[in-house]
């Protein structure tokens, strides 16, 4: 089996969209403890990644491929290799900051119990709709 | 004639707004498209996060991740994914009714609700009616990010982690086709053991760095976040694709009243004439 194959399966995808597909003689990773080397029949492995270029070696022309991802997970499986990218840099502390945040505004969106914009809309709603009675009365004594 | 004039004026009206749910309509067509192709680009990441977490899973039995176990349910929270504008038929209504009756059943095992709102519209309802609201965002556009729902999504995990909600349900519409959405309620937490693909023979990864738990809590924590954002995404397209049948159907009902008022003006034309003939006539007939 190991004898014919040469070359890996590499998917590179993340959250919103599928980054690339195909093989490759070797990968090139920024793991978290380091750089990382794989080629076909590597042993199974887990690591995340470090922000940094993930470089595919195509078979036949070894022509490169690099693809920059901010961070994410690497799965390697005896012949394919997984990339799940992050789409934005994340940190811990970052993370903290969006959380507050969607926080702040749930609480901030139910502190305006019955906030003004409504009235006005609602007001400027009841206007149109008599209006249109009117319109519409004014029609039907005309017709008759 | 006065009555054919003010016909005239209310034809002309209609036939602007006509025109301007016909724009509507094209619009949301091709937003429709652009969000159902978002919906397969983003497909492959959760299939493949998936699978990575089942197979760290089946390498560590041991380690029971705590969105895989089941605890006594106390409390409740619901991620309610609504639109954050209208015109879109009963989309948003019959989710919120259909979220209504799912907390309701919580409610009536005497579970607590914790909500957590995507939309305007779901914030607006639940001001309405209340309820405890954990974390909340709207005005995602048509093509959020995945950033921009990374908050919501740490504010219900550490509420889950924290044992201030024992189970999370995301509820969002389904796009089915482009002619029926339909409301869906999902459970997310604690994650339904699928029908696991037998075990193969045992074989474990080299992690780096070398502690499995912390890399399967990061991948569990992605893995939440995709499959929200997969829920507001899809729910865009269900946005579209209803505001794209309200709209041809509004565009419909523009050109019958048109009939109608043409129908009318003529008659009121034709009334008018008839009257000034008579007039006429009459006139002559006195001279």
């Amino acid at each position: 089996m190991t004898g014919t194959r040469v070359t890996l399966r590499i998917d590179i995808v993340s959250a919103e969209e599928a980054i690339f597909s195909g093989e490759a003689e070797m990968v090139f990773a920024t793991g978290a403890m380091g750089e990382l080397g794989i080629a076909p029949g590597h042993a199974p492995l887990v690591t995340a990644l470090k922000s940094g270029n993930i470089r595919v070696i195509l078979p036949d022309t070894k022509k490169e491929e690099v693809f920059y991802v901010k961070g994410g997970m690497l799965e390697v499986q005896p012949f394919v290799v997984t990339v799940l990218a992050d789409t934005v840099v994340r940190a811990h502390d970052i993370d903290e900051a969006a959380a507050l945040e969607a926080k702040a505004r749930a609480e901030q969106a139910l502190a305006s119990k019955s906030s003004e914009i409504d009235f006005a809309k609602a007001s400027a709603e009841l206007a149109e709709a008599i209006a249109q009675i009117r319109a519409v009365q004014r029609l039907k004594k005309h017709l008759k | 004639m006065t009555v054919a004039k003010e016909v005239r004026t209310k034809i002309r009206s209609i036939k602007n707004t006509q025109k301007i749910t016909r724009a509507m309509e094209m619009v949301a067509a091709s937003k429709m498209r652009k969000a159902q192709d978002r919906m397969r680009r983003a497909k492959p990441y959760a299939h493949k996060i998936l699978q990575v977490i089942g197979h760290l899973a089946k390498g560590h039995p041991e380690y029971r991740h705590p969105y895989l176990q089941e605890r006594e349910i106390k409390r409740v929270g619901f991620i309610v994914v609504t639109t954050d504008r209208g015109l879109c038929g009963g989309l948003n209504s019959n989710l919120l009714k259909y979220t209504l009756h799912e907390i309701k059943k919580w409610k009536d095992k005497g579970a607590e609700i914790n909500l957590c709102l995507v939309g305007t519209k779901g914030e607006n309802f639940f001001k309405r009616i209340g309820g405890k609201v954990l974390g909340h965002v709207d005005h995602l556009g048509d093509a959020p990010k995945l950033t921009d729902l990374v908050g919501i999504v740490k504010v219900m995990l550490t509420a889950y982690m924290d044992n201030q909600i024992d189970a999370l349900f995301l509820c969002s519409n389904e796009f089915v086709n482009t002619m029926k959405q339909e409301p869906n309620v999902q459970q997310m937490l604690p994650i339904v053991a699928s029908t696991d693909v037998k075990l193969e023979h045992y074989w474990d990864y080299i992690y780096e760095p070398d502690n499995a738990r912390e890399l399967l809590d990061t991948l569990m924590n992605r893995y939440m976040e995709s499959q929200v954002y997969r829920g507001v995404i899809e729910n865009i397209a269900c946005e579209q694709a209803a505001r794209m049948i309200a709209m041809k159907n509004a565009t419909d009902n523009a050109a019958d009243l048109i009939n109608d008022l043409q129908l009318v003006y003529h008659k009121a034309r034709q009334a008018a004439i008839t009257r000034e003939l008579t007039e006429i006539v009459a006139g002559a007939a006195v001279v």
